[in-house]
């Protein structure tokens, strides 16, 4: 009688947990990924340390009346007027967003409330094209099509200027803008629109009065992510901005001019043997630390308006 | 006397409502809306069609009188003599460390986030912080290239060489290579997942199983979209001290010793020629535009095509 009971399987604890070898596997694979990804917070820390290091540095060191009151960007001889880089990337940002703005929010209307689903598929593409080309290219139709057959007739401009690099940086934030509204604009219900068509509005009064509206949110957004794009593009402003290290200070946008991209390209090409004033490879980091702040800034907030829209549906 | 019955005058009012209850009149503001519309999308193809053509027009000289020694030939001060070779192996090399640095990397941290990570403040902390990592402007990982990889690390690189520049762009197109990869996962059914651990499959099992084999093709896609980025990019690497001028390595393509040498790439010949006012030069910079575009617009192609060919395959 006692024996059935002994012979009986008894099932412990330890029998559920599984195969020891896979549960090893297990833990030593969920460590490998999770150190994948906290290399992604490294680079952030290393990007914050990098610029860190060398712009206290500069803000410690340098002497602010030539940051803040002398004229001009003339790093090699240790004058660091922040405002002239500042202006020509206000310039090229304004100018960028006045040609990817409304063309950018105009293909995506067209794409998301006009087209059929046949010509969306053939016209989308052509915009997958255009982001993909690198900002080089442009940089080179800037100089070799925009600035001599465009900007030279209309404003008598010099080969080399903000306004031909402005346009071609606009081109480059087409399909960013157009892809992002376009989104915003589809994940408007149907029914919004159904209402509005019942109500007997026209397609024009549907699209301008409840559509966009409802998408608004989505399409500041689209517009900020852009002029972060657009302030921190680097090799147009290089190629077609015209400047070498140096500039003076200039408001004018049909004039060669530096952006705080393009200042830091060009001061980059002599880093290993930095000749001048004794900040002048600081300067570099200074200057990367306002953009990358100012971009950061403008893509949190981004980040924020695009956060509303998904709570509103 | 019937409601129906309607006079000779009423027949007229009731066509006339008919009619504008049925056909729509024009509308000249929304047609003109219409056009508006139209015209800015034909903006965009019209700016592809004029640089294609001014790009083409450009280059052609030299691919039709010296296609060959353009393809084979390095740096020089004379545009009749100059190059693409060295570029071109600065290039591709580049492409090599984005494959082996972002590509497990980037697929890694997207199955971590995707299928590990619990729902918590870490998970989204690391979310947030690759997001924000991908708004960086290029140069300014071009100064963590500098300070890391070329100055601190040079023991180890080679100071400013080839494998600081690789490894940089490998960093700046990681967060590319995750979100994407982090959406191909974010798509695989979850009854695949559900059917699996329900046999016993342990998480990685199920991972390596079931989610990478049917997210396989979205993570190509993205890491293939990454890499086009990657080969089209030169800020950086102007900060990692891509040279310009004249560059002495006389290395074949598949020389390792390259790596920890100073280096050229096609964004940085083609950047540095259209800058450069002397005759000649705008026709090779067009010349080295037309061997990059190749590169990338095959790539995306590829990349267009795959995602087309599977979605097809799923709906």
């Amino acid at each position: 009688m006692t024996d059935l009971s002994i012979q009986r399987p008894q099932l412990q604890v330890a029998d559920l947990r599984g195969d020891p070898r896979r549960m090893r596997t297990e833990a030593i694979v969920r460590g490998v990924l999770l150190a994948a990804a906290l290399v992604s917070v490294a680079i952030s820390g290393g990007i914050v340390w990098s610029l860190a290091r060398e712009t206290y540095a500069f803000v410690t060191q340098v002497d602010w009346s030539r940051v803040l009151f002398a004229e001009g960007w003339y790093p090699r001889q240790g004058v660091y007027d922040i405002r002239t880089l500042i202006v020509g990337s206000i310039w090229v940002t304004v100018i960028a967003m006045l040609v990817a703005g409304p063309i950018g929010l105009g293909s995506a209307i067209y794409l998301s409330e006009y087209a059929s689903p046949g010509v969306r598929k053939t016209l989308k593409p052509t915009l997958e094209v255009l982001a993909g080309i690198p900002s080089v290219v442009l940089g080179f139709f800037a100089i070799s099509v925009i600035s001599p057959d465009i900007v030279e007739p209309l404003f008598g401009a010099g080969l080399f200027n903000l306004v031909a690099a402005g346009i071609a940086v606009g081109i480059l934030s087409i399909p960013l803008v157009a892809s992002v509204s376009e989104d915003a604009l589809r994940s408007v219900p149907l029914a919004l629109r159904e209402a509005s068509y019942g109500m007997g509005a026209k397609k024009l009064t549907t699209v301008t009065r409840v559509v966009i509206p409802a998408a608004i949110s989505g399409l500041v957004a689209a517009f900020i992510l852009a002029v972060s794009r657009a302030i921190g593009e680097t090799m147009v402003v290089f190629i077609a901005g015209g400047a070498a290290g140096n500039q003076a200070f200039e408001v004018n946008p049909t004039h060669p001019g530096l952006t705080m991209t393009a200042a830091m390209a060009t001061q980059a090409q002599g880093t290993d043997q930095v000749v001048g004033e004794a900040l002048t490879f600081q300067s570099l980091y200074f200057v990367g630390a306002v953009l990358f702040v100012v971009t950061l800034a403008l893509n949190l907030l981004a980040n924020r308006v695009v956060r509303r829209v998904r709570e509103a549906y | 006397m019937a409601l129906t019955t309607i006079g000779a005058g009423g027949e007229a009012a009731a066509s006339a409502v008919r009619a504008q209850l049925t056909t729509g009149r024009f509308d000249p503001k929304g047609t003109a809306f219409k056009v508006l519309l139209l015209a800015s999308l034909a903006v965009s193809i019209g700016v592809l069609a004029v640089l294609f053509l001014d790009v083409g027009t450009s280059a052609a000289p030299v691919f039709q009188t010296r296609a060959e020694s353009f393809l084979s030939g390095g740096l020089r001060t004379s545009a009749d003599a100059a190059g693409v070779f060295q570029a071109l192996r600065g290039t591709v090399w580049i492409g090599v460390f984005v494959i082996v640095l972002a590509f497990p990397i980037g697929v890694a941290s997207a199955v971590y986030l995707e299928e590990y990570a619990p729902a918590g403040r870490l998970a989204r902390f690391i979310d947030v912080n690759i997001r924000n990592l991908a708004g960086v402007p290029s140069i300014v990982y071009g100064i963590l290239g500098l300070t890391i990889f070329v100055q601190q690390l040079s023991g180890l690189t080679g100071g400013r060489s080839l494998m600081a520049a690789g490894i940089t762009l490998a960093i700046l197109v990681l967060p590319i290579v995750i979100i994407t990869a982090a959406e191909a996962i974010r798509a695989v059914p979850s009854t695949l997942r559900e059917a699996a651990y329900g046999v016993g499959a342990t998480r990685w099992e199920v991972t390596r199983g079931q989610v990478l084999p049917y997210a396989m093709p979205g993570i190509i896609t993205g890491t293939v979209l990454a890499l086009a980025r990657a080969i089209g990019e030169a800020a950086p690497l102007l900060l990692c001290g891509a040279v310009t001028g004249l560059l002495p390595g006389k290395q074949g393509l598949l020389d390792l010793s390259q790596l920890s040498d100073r280096f050229t790439a096609l964004p940085i010949v083609i950047a540095d020629w259209s800058r450069t006012p002397r005759a000649g030069f705008d026709e090779i910079a067009a010349a080295a535009i037309v061997v990059m575009l190749a590169i990338v617009l095959a790539m995306n192609t590829i990349a267009i095509l795959l995602r087309t060919r599977f979605e097809k395959r799923r709906t």
